[in-house]
């Protein structure tokens, strides 16, 4: 067991990447570069349970765990150093998770070029892992880049109408910011000789190095992770690319990596400069909230509306990390997961609609209730879940982190966001009401009703599932988040807590938010 | 006092030169109606030799040879295998894409081993009036490559360009080793970095330095010595271009590093800054005007502009570091641009029927195969992590931050951002539907020779941007050996503040 263990990671890399090699040699015929895709998804997603499988919750466990320290590059020092501790653990899964969902809502939607296109889905696979198990600056930034290139590419040759211009922009807007966050790793190795998290942790803690120089590193590195995320005002690409990209890849595209990263690297790394900043990133987070939900209430696409919903909710958890509270932050990881599960079940069921009927025209639709119940009842507890209906899991995740920012920040801003998460439950239930109630529309009666087929329930029905278990055992995945959140190492002396107590939680950001 | 026979200094160069001889007899000697086409794998056999020689100086203690000309160290070693290699490939890369019914098809392979010769020289010349020679050498072989096409007017509009505008700059590096030599009474160049502290007349090194700068800036393509790049790239037969915006490029960088690193090393607060203007110039003007480009030759003559700036953003970084970056930057950019122009050639043909970003529309479904191919030496030219690209920018860059010019690497980096624009246009019209009214006009068939200089240049791309130690650690050899000269002709250190002899 010792050597799976400290084989795990890697093997989590490689499987993709030797089953996009297996795609490509293939030939396309039997629907077979599918079921390669399918069946390395899924065996994917079952080396990734075996991290919280053996994940050790010991006082004297280490704060990362499965790690694997190779020398790759002696000079520049770079070092193939992997490791996963309680923040990226069930993100890890969640990746794991959404694969299989990918390979099924991809199933029909793609027709021509499967071998390109699972080939690259599996790279992408890769590139995400390798995100969010990185625990050296270099290795993560060449997986953060790398994450773009299929992804650019799936989006210009897979898109719904004009893929090339929206892939274009996608990249752009998150390649720019990323020349910034380069100069600044450099920076911090010409300084420091080292791209290791932990050392690199221990020297900003240290106070040797300039602290001037220290704020616009930081802020370079929070710059790289917002528009990823994104953060109001740099949401520009979301909109395009939520509408153009394939099915897989939306439910991919937003949110997990820029927000994980600005939880491991930004605050991570730079406790007091993200300290210094995150009243300006609250605000931003709480526009971003009642922005996303308004535009999402005028929107007339279903793919717009979602990506503005994506933005509404993704600002929420920003809201949740830069509260800087242990509380805000358990909610805001526990929010990713559930904005991941909920937001691929509900993509799918788009993406089906979508390819039925072949518009997202929220008005052309109406009445098909009565014709695809599974359909519509799946739709409707996915959308429940995204509003927050207790017993659900976006409950939980919501519930946390506006406690945080209540009690750790300021009522003001928590009433702002609980605002925003009523209008989610606006936009929601009328685009519900809009898409499967009502009298039947001219196209729902153009069409033979076709509901949901076995392997599509086969991916829903565990989703569904697991938003309920999430929803009323939270306590599951919790503890593990915790660990991650206040790791008890952080405890000596020489280094910063990631994150104040709750009783100490700085009044600065009190007087900042009531004002 | 020096054991090594004067010839195996000089073995690759031997090689190539007699490669080259045999192929002009042979041309003249076979029978008219004879194919010319096993010339070109003589020609390939000869550069491989040679490849294989250079790599075999690797035993010879390092020193130099006839009368102190001609060094070989690490450093000459690393650029005459990367020069070879480039040379192999643009020689396999015409062998199947030359017409068949060209004649002077063995002078063309001929003309491309002794442009090697003047590149190799180039690298280990250690007196500037060899430097002169090999310089010349090099070039008017690449100025009559650059005419080869005659069957339109910018052939010899590029050749006529490249020629004139090439002889001047060579006039002003010649000029600037002139004075370098009045002011120091030798062309030897450790004697040089030797007397320069010393040396009375200051302002006169001053203005050689400038003027040899002006020479080297001009046959590296750098801002503001670059406007012949894209009409003499747009009007020379591809496979040459493949060749010349790479290994002539090479060459004058390892130049421009042994004058500046080597020679002049005490001058380094005023060749420094210049060349932060120059780096940051080039990768400007270079970017901005590549974006404004329908012709994809243009674009990559404007890209290499771009790239020789981030090249010499590594001059920036102090010592050791900065020769490493460059060496290593100049291979990975020669890796992925013989590579991409290896795919412009088969996709546009040596006619150029397809010249446009246009016309390269759903080249993916033309032809999956070169179609991949683009898209991955444009994804290394973006500089995405994995591939030779992104390596080479990072060494260079970090050599930036490290020698304290941060404004110079957030430029740089900015400035890739704008590039993934261009490059990316590019890739996505490869990867778009292919238009239904257009004739679809068939991609070069990829033959063994091509197939082989694409593979090489594939695998070169990833070998750098997966374990780029090996390699790495070969560019700081070549970077040790420049800064510390052989102790036979080692000057007593450079003590001399510059400082003193500010006037």
């Amino acid at each position: 067991m010792n050597e799976i263990n400290q084989s795990i990671l890697t093997l989590i890399l490689l499987v993709p990447l030797a089953g996009a090699v297996l795609v490509a040699l293939v030939p396309d015929r039997f629907k077979l570069p599918n079921w390669i895709a399918l069946l390395t998804a899924l065996g994917t997603f079952g080396l990734t349970l075996h991290l919280p499988a053996h994940f050790s919750f010991a006082a004297d466990a280490p704060r990362f765990q499965f790690e694997i320290t190779r020398l790759w590059i002696e000079k520049p020092t770079i070092f193939y150093h992997v490791g996963v501790d309680g923040l990226s653990l069930w993100l890890v899964v969640l990746v794991g998770l959404l694969a299989p969902v990918g390979v099924v809502a991809s199933w029909n939607a793609i027709q021509a070029r499967r071998k390109l296109f699972y080939a690259l889905f599996l790279v992408q696979q890769t590139a995400m892992f390798g995100v969010f198990i990185s625990l050296d600056l270099m290795v993560y930034y060449g997986f953060w880049e790398l994450s773009l290139v299929p992804m650019a590419i799936l989006i210009a040759m897979y898109g719904r109408k004009d893929g090339p211009k929206a892939a274009l922009k996608f990249f752009l807007f998150t390649f720019i910011p990323s020349a910034p966050l380069l100069v600044a790793i450099l920076w911090l190795y010409a300084k420091t000789g080292s791209f290791d998290f932990a050392t690199l942790r221990f020297w900003v803690a240290s106070g040797a190095l300039p602290a001037g120089a220290l704020f616009w590193v930081a802020l370079a590195f929070l710059f790289a992770f917002a528009v990823k995320v994104p953060v109001f005002p740099l949401h520009g690409w979301v909109a395009d690319t939520f509408s153009e990209a394939p099915v897989a890849l939306a439910m991919v595209v937003a949110g997990k990596l820029g927000l994980y990263s600005m939880l491991r690297f930004h605050i991570g790394l730079f406790p007091v400069q993200a300290r210094a900043v995150a009243p300006v990133l609250i605000g931003l987070a709480v526009i971003g909230i009642l922005y996303g939900a308004c535009l999402a209430l005028v929107q007339r696409d279903f793919w717009r509306l979602m990506a503005y919903a994506a933005l509404s909710h993704l600002s929420l958890i920003t809201l949740g990390i830069y509260g800087l509270t242990l509380t805000g932050w358990e909610g805001a990881v526990y929010q990713i997961l559930n904005h991941g599960v909920v937001d691929g079940a509900l993509f799918l069921l788009l993406g089906l609609l979508y390819d039925r009927y072949a518009t997202s025209q929220i008005n052309a639709y109406g009445g098909l209730a009565a014709k695809l119940p599974r359909t519509t009842t799946f739709f409707v507890i996915g959308s429940l879940a995204m509003i927050g209906l207790p017993m659900l899991n976006g409950f939980v995740g919501e519930f946390l982190i506006l406690l945080g920012t209540f009690t750790g920040v300021s009522k003001g801003w928590a009433i702002a966001a609980t605002l925003g998460v009523i209008l989610g439950a606006a936009y929601m239930l009328w685009l519900v009401q809009r898409l499967f109630y009502g009298p039947e529309s001219a196209l729902a009666a153009s069409k033979p009703p076709q509901d949901l087929r076995l392997g599509q329930l086969a991916v829903l029905w565990p989703l569904t599932a697991l938003m309920l278990v999430m929803g009323v055992a939270p306590m599951l995945w919790l503890p593990t988040i915790e660990t991650g959140a206040r790791p008890p190492q952080l405890r000596t002396p020489n280094i910063l807590p990631l994150v104040l107590p709750q009783s100490a939680s700085p009044t600065s950001l009190n007087g900042e938010g009531q004002r | 006092m020096n054991p090594v026979p004067d010839i195996f200094r000089i073995l690759p160069e031997v090689i190539l030169t007699l490669t080259g001889v045999a192929v002009m007899l042979l041309d003249a000697a076979l029978p008219p109606h004879w194919a010319r086409r096993p010339l070109g794998w003589v020609a390939a056999i000869g550069t491989t030799l040679a490849l294989w020689g250079s790599l075999g100086q690797l035993s010879l203690p390092e020193g130099t040879g006839f009368s102190g000309t001609i060094e070989t160290s690490a450093f000459t070693v690393f650029f005459h295998v990367l020069i070879c290699g480039v040379v192999l490939v643009a020689l396999l890369l015409s062998l199947d894409t030359l017409p068949e019914d060209s004649h002077h098809q063995g002078e063309f392979y001929a003309l491309m081993v002794f442009g090697a010769v003047g590149m190799c020289l180039l690298t280990g010349a250690v007196e500037l009036l060899l430097v002169f020679i090999a310089l010349e050498i090099s070039s008017i072989a690449t100025y009559v490559l650059a005419g080869y096409r005659k069957d339109t007017a910018r052939g010899p509009e590029a050749a006529i360009k490249y020629f004139l505008l090439g002889s001047f700059a060579t006039a002003f590096l010649l000029y600037g080793v002139a004075l370098i030599f009045g002011a120091t009474g030798t062309t030897q160049i450790y004697e040089i970095a030797r007397l320069v502290p010393t040396a009375q007349n200051h302002s006169l090194i001053l203005a050689g330095l400038g003027l040899m700068l002006v020479g080297i800036l001009f046959k590296v393509s750098a801002a503001p010595f670059h406007v012949w790049t894209p009409d003499v790239y747009e009007g020379s037969p591809t496979p040459v271009v493949a060749l010349m915006s790479t290994a002539p490029k090479a060459a004058a960088f390892a130049l421009l590093l042994r004058v500046v690193y080597e020679m002049l090393p005490t001058l380094r607060s005023v060749w420094q800054p210049l060349l932060w203007v120059v780096a940051v110039l080039s990768m400007t003007v270079g970017n901005l005007a590549a974006l404004r480009q329908q012709n994809v030759k243009r674009m990559l003559a404007y890209s290499s502009i771009a790239h020789a700036g981030y090249l010499l953003a590594a001059f920036a970084g102090l010592g050791n570091t900065g020769i490493a970056a460059a060496s290593f930057y100049a291979a990975a950019y020669a890796a992925m641009n013989v590579g991409i122009f290896a795919v412009v050639t088969l996709v546009s043909g040596y006619d150029e029927k397809l010249p446009l970003i246009d016309d390269f529309r759903g080249l993916i479904y033309r032809s999956p195969l070169l179609g991949s191919l683009l898209i991955f030496f444009l994804v290394s030219l973006v500089g995405i992590p994995f591939t030779g690209g992104f390596f080479g920018k990072f060494y260079s860059f970090s050599a930036a931050v490290g020698g304290g010019a941060i404004w110079l690497a957030i430029i740089g980096l900015l400035n890739s951002g704008l590039a993934a624009a261009y490059y990316l246009r590019l890739a996505l019209v490869a990867a778009q539907q292919p238009d239904a009214q257009k004739p679809v006009v068939p991609a070069h068939r990829v033959g063994i020779a091509v197939g082989a200089a694409l593979l090489l240049a594939v695998a070169a791309t990833l070998v750098l941007g997966i374990v780029p130690g090996d390699v790495l650690h070969a560019a700081e050899a070549a970077a040790y050996t420049l800064q510390a000269p052989s102790t036979e002709t080692s000057a007593p250190a450079n003590a001399v503040d510059l400082k003193m002899m500010m006037p």
